[in-house]
């Protein structure tokens, strides 16, 4: 059978995994398909390249679908999200003149709780703060906001300013920002740079945060519906594979190649394993479930997900909440997702909502198999989010 | 008459940007401004006020532009990404050239097309430089790489230049690779072993 190639973008990071291990490890081959995968400069380049027909699926942001289906940013091609790629990864930092403020107090750097660090930075960020984000609708951007509305930062004037990764220690260095919140390995690069340390993982903020999704336009979901449930396939069973411990050496050796990361191996090993390096003297940390890319149906795109997203965007956008709710949840296609992996083991919940922030332990729900654990979902202030509200 | 358009390009290569620049001059009355320096970038830009700001597709700095289009932004006019539906193939072209173009809302597209024609033109012409350059390159180290590799096979073998490049190219043809490719594993190989 000859291979079907399909054409995918992704932006050089350590989620883009799933699409990497798909093409790498013949997870695509074996579906009858051969990934194209296309490199993006930017997260602007790789939307424009999804939204007009440059690719036809790409690694995306989580929230980018859902701010344009809410007409937000200039482009505004109908986007579903089919899959979630991975939950959780990021991490925040601070540059080195923050860092040592923060060492003159008696600031333990724990790299757990939110609320404290909240409370430390705030009580050292005298003339305001600038923080750095890769892309104004991203996860990063929805998570700081969060922190920052529940918190001391809350009484600091903060901004948030977009700063491609790469650039963030020359823009930490020309003193544009004073910390950042980036996806790995930028984190773990600008600590080995010397550019400043590590604060939270974003997981501190919300335990389980639908980070990237793989997007398709809607069009193209409609027109190629196998083409679709094989490329989800694939890259499910690649999420899976890449949940296994004895799979993290392999994984890290292959995205750490040239052709795509291009960073040390164990720089990558650092998200995969959970274990990083959080300051230049070496300190090290752990944080179980650092990134999440199969286990507690990481992947099922809950539309209560898109909810919340669209809720916050809405509320900084001064866009009506009600209809910014029911146009996201349109967006994550639980519906499709169920449609595409029903037959290949994936564990689905028999709800396509959940009350978000709600799950404080593992806990068993209703599924297909009936053994599906939910991992904590909390939010760090202890919230709960209604989607039907 | 109406006031000429503001323009401004990013491009932190000098000589791409003055092409860029006459190019646009050429095309229509403007007036354009170049930034060239990132930090900051949205501010410097929102201060010339312009109408249509264009900016290399691979730049990565161009995420920092995505702020113009928000409501909140830094401009006070709103902005587009060049895609209204009626220029939907100009957008599409564009991207095809390697240029974005974020455009002021309301912006009559008969002014607009003049700038976007030009722009078109000189980014692609840019790309196509840029392409050849990089294989030019390649190419380079590519012939650095196998005179090496023909230098240790002559070494190891005692045998002529024409000859070592018999080998290495037969080698390639019986393995289905390029002679560059075998060339560099021999290369990497001896480093490793000497």
């Amino acid at each position: 059978m000859k291979a079907v190639s399909l054409p995918v973008a992704y932006m050089p990071l350590v989620d883009a995994a799933p699409l990497i291990v798909a093409q790498e490890l013949g997870y695509a081959e074996s579906e009858g398909l051969s990934l194209d995968l296309v490199a993006a400069p930017s997260w602007s380049s790789l939307r424009d390249m999804l939204a007009f027909g440059r690719v036809d699926a790409a690694h995306m942001l989580s929230p980018v679908p859902v701010a344009m289906a809410l007409g937000l940013g200039g482009v505004k091609t109908g986007l579903s999200a089919v899959s979630i790629l991975s939950a959780n990864g990021n991490v925040i930092g601070v540059g080195k003149e923050l860092e040592s403020r923060l060492r003159n107090t008696d600031f333990a750097f724990d790299f757990a709780n939110a609320a404290d660090a909240a409370a430390a930075v705030a009580a050292v960020a005298d003339e305001g703060l600038t923080i750095g984000v890769p892309f104004p609708f991203s996860m990063h951007a929805e998570l700081l906001h969060y922190w920052f509305s529940a918190t001391p930062l809350a009484g600091v004037k903060v901004r948030i300013r977009t700063v491609p990764p790469p650039l963030m220690a020359a823009a930490l260095a020309a003193g544009d920002v004073d910390a950042f919140c980036v996806g790995e390995p930028w984190g773990s690069v600008a600590v080995d740079s010397g550019a400043g340390a590590l604060l939270l993982p974003g997981k501190a903020i919300w335990s389980f945060a639908p980070e990237k999704v793989l997007a398709v336009r809607t069009d193209w979901a409609e027109t190629e519906p196998d083409l679709l449930a094989r490329l989800m396939r694939a890259i499910w069973k690649a999420g899976r594979w890449l949940a296994r411990p004895e799979s993290r050496t392999t994984a890290a050796e292959l995205l750490a190649r040239r052709e795509y990361l291009d960073v040390p191996s164990e720089i990558v090993d650092r998200a995969l394993a959970g274990q990083l390096t959080i300051s230049s003297q070496g300190d090290q940390r752990h944080v179980p479930g650092f990134i999440e890319f199969n286990s507690g149906a990481a992947t099922f795109p809950w539309r209560s997900q898109a909810k919340w997203i669209a809720r916050r965007l809405a509320g900084r956008y001064g866009l009506d909440a009600a209809t910014a709710s029911r146009r996201a949840g349109a967006v994550f296609r639980s519906d499709l997702y169920r449609e595409a992996l029903a037959g290949c083991g994936a564990d689905m919940p028999g709800a396509s909502e959940k009350l978000e922030g709600a799950i404080r332990h593992p806990t068993a729900v209703a599924s297909g198999s009936g053994t599906l654990i939910l991992h904590p979902d909390q939010f760090f202030d202890g919230q709960i989010f209604d989607p039907s509200i | 008459m109406t006031a000429p358009l503001t323009i401004v390009v990013v491009e932190e290569d000098r000589d791409r940007a003055v092409a860029v620049v006459d190019a646009l001059k050429d095309s229509t009355e403007c007036e354009v401004h170049v930034i060239g320096n990132v930090s900051g970038l949205a501010r410097k830009i929102a201060a010339h006020q312009p109408d249509v700001v264009l900016i290399d597709i691979d730049n990565p700095t161009r995420d920092m532009l995505e702020e113009l289009t928000l409501a909140s932004g830094p401009l006070e006019r709103p902005v587009a990404m060049f895609v209204s539906s009626a220029a939907r193939d100009l957008t599409r072209a564009a991207i095809e050239a390697g240029v974005s173009a974020y455009v002021v809302d309301g912006l009559r597209p008969e002014r607009l097309l003049p700038v976007m024609d030009a722009a078109i033109a000189r980014f692609q012409m840019i790309r196509q430089m840029r392409t050849e350059l990089a294989e030019t390159r390649r190419a380079l180290e590519e012939r650095k790489i196998i005179d090496r590799a023909k230098g240790l096979i002559m070494k190891s073998k005692g045998i002529s230049e024409d000859k070592a490049y018999e080998l290495l190219r037969k080698t390639a043809m019986d393995r289905g690779r390029r002679v560059a490719e075998v060339a560099e594993a021999l290369v990497t190989a001896s480093g490793l072993l000497s």
